[in-house]
């Protein structure tokens, strides 16, 4: 017995929709004639477009359901993924870290790295993300398996070469087009197809009002009981959010992950890309309403036996993620439960096309271009970025099929990231705005905040350490010794950086123009356009709501 | 090129119309398993909003075209 039942109405909702975007593959295949095309969608996205599309790349099924089980572990803590772990971030990267890397007419984020640095340092990054990004795919894959397979009954090798299959048909036909247009229709899909949950929950509660009052004090504020990590349920510091998760992890992902950055890389101008994170970060501070009231409606109805609600436990282990499907299936009517397993499918499948999209683009750039062949033709990049394309989905398929074997590997999925984005992001601002910051020193700084994140992960792995001494807390959650192993790595790789710099040979200023504050015009139109117009004011209003926001729910 | 906006207005309209079509099938003809809150008909409500929001972008979008 699955949680989800489908019936008629439901199978032809879903293939509708996998007709539908398959459909989109070959009509956009007509318009994607060159490689800026097929990698860069042509550079011709509104800022709409831009920035949904940059919001939904992060917007995976496996993100819903796991901060909606997470919400239900851990309490409303987890709305600071949502503001403070998202909202400083993308604003910074639209006020000031976007003009340098439209400005400079990059392909990608190892591009940049060249320009300011040097080739090695981005090869060094190249492979990294190239590596990280197959590895999220093939985990996301094998989590959209597992989650279909819970919760509906679908067969495990169905789901995994279905999907990998329909992503790979239109990726490889129109690239980082077809890419954009499934996460718009997929962020609608999710916003139709699970804001429901939360207003029927509510219904049936009585309310925000009462959710909050049947909600345990612990689980239902944000700041208020983080002096003591023994008094909120994920067990961690104000500093342990602000530091790791506010600025290391939030920045180092938002502003340098290559996954959302492509999509600003997409805009049709300086002014559009500028605003892509910035319409991003105000969808982003509504999700909330979906995710976090889902958890804690879960929550409530759980507390209470009358309910009749219960997560699912496994040999003895509660699942979380059963959350938000058993809310569909408690809410549900035949044909909306279509909706909802399509929402699930659509974020799972625009997540890989994310990833694929973006792997394809670095390796052929950063790897293929700037290692194997450096003459390649525009016509020869574009074969193999479809090439790559489908190498890609076979190793995420192959990388799903080895979760499989090594269930644990889903545990490494956040600490890939601080391996890799946090040190990048100490590599960046360094770059950005400090002219004296040399290739030596931004390479050797890369490998020792990468290699430190690395070690201090397998040391507390296999307790070769207390994860204490990391997170300075006697008590502390396992997202804790996340957020605070990521400013660990962020500050061994800004501290080398900085050290190897002052000893090592420097770039001539003239290499660097466009590419560091301070050596950089404003190139934007900004003097003659209104305030009302300009991309600060929206980020000022944006940024008001984040504190707003912070504040009530206190 | 179309606007990406005139096919998110296809598939809501096509999602939102099946909807509201089941909803109304199902308040005259109820299943035998019923979710919580089935009174509320929400498949016939919801149904619409997404059918009234798809035919918005539809219609606001289907001469536009992208360069």
């Amino acid at each position: 017995m699955t949680a989800i039942q489908l019936e008629f109405v439901d199978w032809i909702i879903i293939g509708i929709y996998f007709a539908f975007i398959i459909g989109l593959g070959f009509y956009l295949q007509r318009f994607t004639k060159t490689e800026e095309d097929f990698f860069i969608a042509g550079r011709k996205n509104s800022s709409w477009v831009a920035g949904i599309a940059f919001l939904s790349a992060n917007l995976g099924a496996l993100e819903l359901l796991g901060m909606t089980g997470n919400t239900f572990k851990y309490g409303m803590y987890v709305a600071h993924f949502y503001w403070i772990g998202a909202v400083p971030a993308m604003l910074f990267l639209g006020i000031y870290m976007m003009p340098f890397y439209y400005s400079s007419r990059i392909d990608t984020i190892p591009g940049y790295l060249k320009l300011r640095f040097d080739e090695k340092t981005r090869v060094l990054n190249g492979f990294a993300f190239a590596i990280m990004t197959l590895l999220v795919s093939g985990i996301n894959l094998y989590a959209m398996a597992l989650v279909l397979h819970t919760f509906v009954g679908w067969n495990w090798d169905v789901s995994i070469w279905i999907s990998a299959a329909t992503v790979a048909l239109y990726v490889t036909m129109s690239g980082l087009l077809s890419a954009i247009f499934t996460e718009i229709i997929q962020f609608f899909l999710i916003w139709f197809g699970l804001f429901l949950v939360s207003i029927l929950g509510l219904i049936e509660i009585g309310g925000i009002d009462q959710l909050f009052a049947r909600t345990p004090e612990s689980f239902a504020t944000l700041w208020s009981t983080s002096a003591d990590p023994s008094l909120n349920g994920m067990e961690v510091t104000w500093a342990g959010i602000v530091l790791g998760l506010g600025f290391v992890l939030s920045f180092g992902y938002w502003t340098t992950d290559f996954l959302v950055v492509q999509r600003a890389f997409s805009a049709k101008d300086l002014r559009s890309a500028r605003m892509t994170p910035i319409v991003a970060a105000f969808f982003k501070m509504v999700l909330p309403f979906i995710v976090i009231v889902a958890g804690l409606i879960a929550l409530s109805l759980a507390s209470d036996p009358a309910s009749g609600f219960q997560l699912i436990t496994e040999n003895g282990q509660t699942n979380y993620d059963s959350a938000l499907p058993l809310l569909i299936a408690r809410y549900y009517p035949t044909g909306l439960v279509g909706l909802g397993v399509t929402a699930l499918l659509a974020g799972f499948m625009a997540g890989q096309a994310g990833n694929v999209s973006a792997f394809n683009t670095v390796f052929t750039y950063d790897i293929y271009r700037s290692v194997i062949n450096r003459n390649a033709s525009d016509a020869h990049l574009l074969w193999v970025g479809r090439v790559t394309t489908i190498v890609g989905v076979l190793l995420s398929i192959v990388t799903a099929y080895w979760a499989k074997s090594f269930p644990s590997i889903m545990d490494y999925m956040q600490a890939i990231f601080s391996w890799v984005n946090a040190p990048l992001f100490a590599t960046m601002l360094l770059g950005m705005f400090v002219v004296w910051i040399t290739p030596n020193g931004a390479f050797w700084g890369l490998v020792a905040g990468m290699g430190s994140s690395f070690l201090m992960f397998l040391a507390v792995k296999f307790h070769w350490i207390e994860s204490s001494i990391l997170t300075m807390s006697e008590r502390s959650s396992e997202m804790a010794a996340n957020f605070w192993r990521a400013w660990w790595a962020w500050l061994i790789c800004f501290v080398v950086t900085i050290v190897i710099s002052l000893v090592t040979k420097k770039k001539p200023k003239e290499e660097l123009v466009g590419l560091v504050k301070g050596l950089t015009a404003s190139d934007d139109g900004g003097e003659t356009v209104a305030f009302t117009q300009r991309p600060e004011f929206y980020a000022i209003i944006a940024f008001i709501i984040f504190l707003v926001l912070n504040i009530y729910f206190w | 090129m179309k606007s990406v906006w005139y096919f998110v207005g296809i598939l809501l309209t096509v999602i939102g119309a099946i909807l509201t079509v089941n909803g109304v099938y199902q308040a005259f003809s109820p299943p035998v398993h019923k979710p919580r809150l089935s009174e509320l008909h929400a498949g016939i409500w919801w149904g619409a909003v997404i059918l009234v929001a798809g035919i918005l972008f539809l219609v606001t979008n289907r001469n536009k075209t992208v360069d």
